[in-house]
């Protein structure tokens, strides 16, 4: 019984509307007019006509293969830095985490187009050091992306911290061991480190592509919900989003819900079929 | 194989200095036991050898050569860590050619070693296994085998036997000791148990509070203890110590007062003073009974220790005193019976108040 507040949140809020979305998304519905069946139209579109969704996969795609594993490197390097030199400074760590969260909140993006910007911060330092004229960073279709992407990386906050909860719980002295057996650093981060963290790689690998396909925030934030320049950083979610509450095409958005949701599940699937080859769990004793 | 010095060696950990100033020689082939107390600076010794410490002040020498400076992993040492610190995703047999491999030793080669290890651990049928699925004597094994394996200059053992229960641990103290004759290494061991010490040694360092107290063989350190505390942190049941006081001293002889009023005449090797508190030491096993006549102690019988070869008896003396009487075979004493004590052959200590010896056995 005491599941009950939970099966009613489960079914009210969350169970209820993916079924909703998943009825809609074999529907025309505009808002307006009550859903009108279309059977498998809308899927039909998505695969075989719409070329902004083309474009919008294809920038998602590039968007979670740079930024997911710059951001994971950069993470886990911090936080071999972090368990190496600042052992139990709590505060120190805590100022390496904040950058991630303002990161992720709005104003840095805001802050982001600022410092991108035509006039921004990055082009005034390029211009006082080389004298060359920056792009508008964001603005510009080229560069507007990697710019995207860079900001990604900088949220390194949550996968560092992850990633240091489980470097602490690597033994000190299997790299004592190591040592002694001549192996140096190098070959200790590969066939210690690495191996015994597999699992925490894991975990941020999949939970930050996760993230990175939802990535909607600062992409919104800093196309002014446009996706452009010319679509350049159209998000998935940015045009699901479009289609949805712009463009007020709701079935159509609940089926690129989905198309989403499968294209998750069937990465996360690939990543767990493969686990079993190079994530070593303590208790499993292989 | 190699020999080891250690010059001066000291450790500083922020302000607290742990070891002061340690002077030793280890020839090629010795087996050295550093015992002593927890916490008495063992292990911080061992791994400023192994190179896992950084040495505050002093040098540590390795066949001539000084490697204060050289990391670990150059240093061509094997260390058993008490933990076993075997890589727990490694199945045995990478967890004992990590090492080779390290070196880029060829293939078939690392086979063969890993095998010959194998063979003389007698851990053949784990070859395959992760460390997690082994028991605490399997995975010491594994832990005594990868060091084997690189062929080391020198063995360091930390601890290797506390985590196993006692008759494994008597176990592995034959096959360690059996180990040490066939490859003839230099191994330095670490341990707090003097047991493990007195049978596994060529010479053992007797360390307390980051200095050395005696060097020597273990009959040496049984037999002539420098002072109080080596005579008493070697040999189980513990070696009595009695108070007395110096009555008389006329060149190296004299004459002793003991708390029980008894009095004892001796040889000093360095005369005390008159009047000087000094301790009798005297192990169980040279506390024996004798004629009422010839008794230089009295004692009341308080437990009886059957062990079936041996008795301990504890005794009280007059004056309050506790004291541990060893008897071969099967003593018929009783709590309350009263024993009358000599020392055997005159096989007693005597420390002066310094707690340095001044008689010897
Ligand atoms: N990393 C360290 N930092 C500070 N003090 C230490 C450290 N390692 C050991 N010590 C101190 O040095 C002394 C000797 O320790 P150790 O060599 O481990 O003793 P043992 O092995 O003989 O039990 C102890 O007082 C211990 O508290
Ligand atoms: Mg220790």
């Amino acid at each position: 019984m005491f599941l009950l507040p939970w099966l009613i949140g489960f079914f009210g809020l969350t169970l209820g509307p993916t079924l909703a979305s998943l009825y809609l998304s074999f529907t025309d519905y505009d808002l307006l007019t009550s859903p009108r069946w279309s059977g498998l139209e809308n899927y039909e579109y998505a695969f075989f006509h719409d070329r902004r969704l083309g474009n919008a996969l294809s920038v998602t795609f590039t968007y979670v293969l740079w930024s997911v594993p710059l951001k994971l490197t950069v993470a886990l390097l911090l936080a071999m830095v972090l368990d190496r030199s600042v052992r139990g400074v709590a505060f120190y760590r805590a100022t390496f985490y904040l950058p991630s969260l303002l990161g992720a909140s709005v104003a840095i993006a805001v802050l982001w187009r600022q410092i991108f910007g035509a006039q921004g911060l990055v082009n005034q330092m390029l211009f006082l050091l080389t004298g060359m004229k920056g792009p508008a960073w964001v603005a510009h279709p080229d560069y507007a992306l990697t710019t995207l992407i860079v900001l990604a990386i900088w949220q390194f906050g949550s996968p560092m911290i992850i990633f240091l909860a489980g470097l602490r719980q690597v033994p000190q002295d299997l790299y004592e061991a190591a040592s002694m057996d001549g192996a140096s650093g190098w070959r200790q981060f590969r066939k210690i480190t690495l191996p015994l963290l597999a699992p925490v790689i894991f975990f941020n690998l999949v939970f930050q592509t996760i993230e990175a396909f939802k990535a909607f925030t600062q992409a919104y934030i800093v196309s002014g919900g446009q996706g452009g320049p010319v679509d350049s950083t159209l998000f998935y979610s940015l045009y699901l989003y479009e289609e949805a509450f712009a463009n007020f095409r709701m079935g159509y958005a609940s089926a690129l819900a989905w198309l989403l949701l499968v294209i998750i599940a069937i990465f996360t699937a690939i990543a767990f079929a493969t686990s079993k080859y190079w994530v070593y769990y303590e208790d499993e004793g292989r | 194989m190699a020999d080891l010095e250690l010059r001066q060696v000291v450790k500083d950990f922020g302000n607290l200095r742990v070891i002061h100033g340690i002077d030793l020689k280890i020839d090629h082939g010795e087996f050295i036991v550093f015992v002593g107390p927890s916490g008495c600076g063992k292990s911080t010794l061992l791994r400023m050898i192994a190179g896992l410490e950084e040495i505050s002040g002093g040098d540590v020498m390795i066949d001539g050569q000084v490697v204060n400076d050289m990391p670990a992993a150059r240093r061509e040492l094997a260390m058993v860590f008490q933990s076993y610190a075997l890589y727990p995703h490694m199945s045995v047999r990478k967890n004992l050619a990590f090492g080779l491999e390290t070196m880029k030793v060829p293939k078939p080669e690392i086979e063969r070693q890993v095998k010959q290890a194998a063979d003389i651990l007698q851990i053949n049928e784990l070859l395959d296994r992760k460390p997690g699925q082994l028991s605490g004597g399997q995975r010491q094994r594994v832990a005594i085998g990868r060091a084997i394996v690189r062929e080391p200059r020198i063995f360091l053992f930390d601890e290797p036997l506390s985590n196993l229960d006692a008759e494994l641990r008597m176990q592995m103290r034959v096959e360690i000791n059996r180990l040490h004759r066939r490859l003839g290494s230099t191994m330095v061991f670490v341990t707090h148990d003097q047991v493990e010490a007195m049978t596994l040694a060529d010479r053992i360092v007797v360390l307390r509070a980051g200095r050395v107290e005696q060097v020597g063989s273990p009959l040496e350190l049984y037999n002539k203890p420098d002072n109080i505390f080596v005579a008493g942190f070697l040999g189980s049941p513990r070696m009595n110590f009695l108070p007395g006081t110096v009555d008389r001293v006329e060149g190296h002889r004299g004459e002793i007062l003991l708390a029980g009023g008894q009095r004892l005449t001796t040889e000093f090797s360095a005369p005390p003073k008159a009047g000087e508190a000094v301790t009798i030491g005297v192990r169980p096993e040279d506390l024996v009974p004798v004629p009422e006549t010839d008794a230089v102690l009295i004692g009341e019988v308080t437990i009886a220790e059957q062990l079936g070869g041996e008795t301990y008896v504890y005794v009280t003396l007059p004056d309050g005193q506790s004291a541990t009487v060893e008897i071969k075979g099967q003593a018929r004493v009783r709590p309350g019976d009263r024993l009358h004590l000599a020392f055997e052959d005159g096989k007693f200590h005597i420390f002066g108040s310094d707690e340095k010896v001044i008689r010897r056995t």
